[in-house]
């Protein structure tokens, strides 16, 4: 068992490099959600599958695509064509498709093999975090609500697109 | 089957991502780079909380790791908000092209 903690590893590591070194902000997320996956992998091995679960849904799921929208939104222009053609070349994803294929071939071996253990022996399930949560955590969830409305309303505040310009002479330079 | 990972090398791991977090602050330029290695020292430091709270079995790490999601979800969408802005008014994303906020 140690060695799939090893390989998780390896490859959380990998991804993690290679996202700070592409240079296309989209293959720096694909990257970025093979090293989610397989931390993902990591916190199943440690006995705490509600942290994997949320870090698949919410990170993996929910905050990557906020950023893959971002980028869409940026990309907007005429080059858009033909940047995607370039980068739809197999020498592109390739490279989260070995190190997702090597996750899938880890998670097949864990589910199949029957004697597959945790490698700390307790789990702490959902139950039990959710009864920590909602008990002496109350004033803490309280809290994070309050941080979630204010990123919301912070959000639609700032991402709100102004018509009017800083000054009248950058106004009439962004018509010409 | 008493096979324990050493809890050296998980926080080791950790330590590893939120260096490569911190080294992708540092030698990137562009502000979206910038935003996902904070992500993944974000990542870095949950990994610790829920590696710490796996040790001793109790539910205090992962309770931290929900308080550490909502946090990353709110600076995410703050963070994305202020690219947007700063992409519609310096139509570029360069960092080195925002030094005349003077910060």
């Amino acid at each position: 068992m140690d060695i799939i903690f090893y390989i998780t590893a390896f490859v959380t590591l990998v991804s993690t490099l290679m996202v700070i070194t592409r240079h296309n902000p989209v293959h720096a997320l694909l990257y970025l959600v093979i090293s989610l996956l397989s931390l993902s992998v990591i916190f199943f091995l440690l006995g705490a599958p509600f942290a994997a679960m949320l870090e698949i849904i919410i990170y993996a799921g929910a905050i990557m695509v906020l950023f893959i929208f971002v980028i869409m939104l940026l990309n907007l222009g005429k080059e858009t064509a033909i940047q995607e053609k370039e980068w739809l070349k197999p020498k592109v994803w390739i490279g989260p498709t070995v190190l997702s294929a090597i996750l899938f071939a880890e998670l097949f071996y864990l589910i199949s093999s029957p004697s597959a253990t945790y490698l700390v022996q307790q789990t702490v399930d959902a139950k039990t975090v959710a009864i920590s949560l909602f008990r002496p955590y109350l004033i803490g969830v309280e809290l994070a609500a309050m941080l979630l409305m204010a990123g919301v309303v912070g959000a639609a505040h700032i991402g709100q697109h102004k018509k009017t310009t800083l000054h009248r002479f950058l106004k009439e330079e962004e018509v010409l | 089957m008493k096979t324990e990972i050493s809890m050296e090398m998980i926080l080791l791991l950790a330590a590893l991502l939120f260096v490569m977090g911190i080294a992708g602050v540092i030698i990137r330029k562009n502000i979206i780079f910038m935003l996902l290695s904070i992500e993944v020292m974000l990542n870095a430091s949950g990994l610790a909380f829920v590696a710490a709270g796996s040790h001793w079995g109790q539910p205090d790490g992962q309770v931290m790791f929900v308080f550490i999601l909502a946090m990353a979800a709110a600076e995410v969408s703050v963070g994305l908000a202020l690219i947007l802005q700063i992409y519609h008014q310096h139509k570029s994303l360069d960092i080195d092209n925002l030094k005349e906020m003077k910060g």
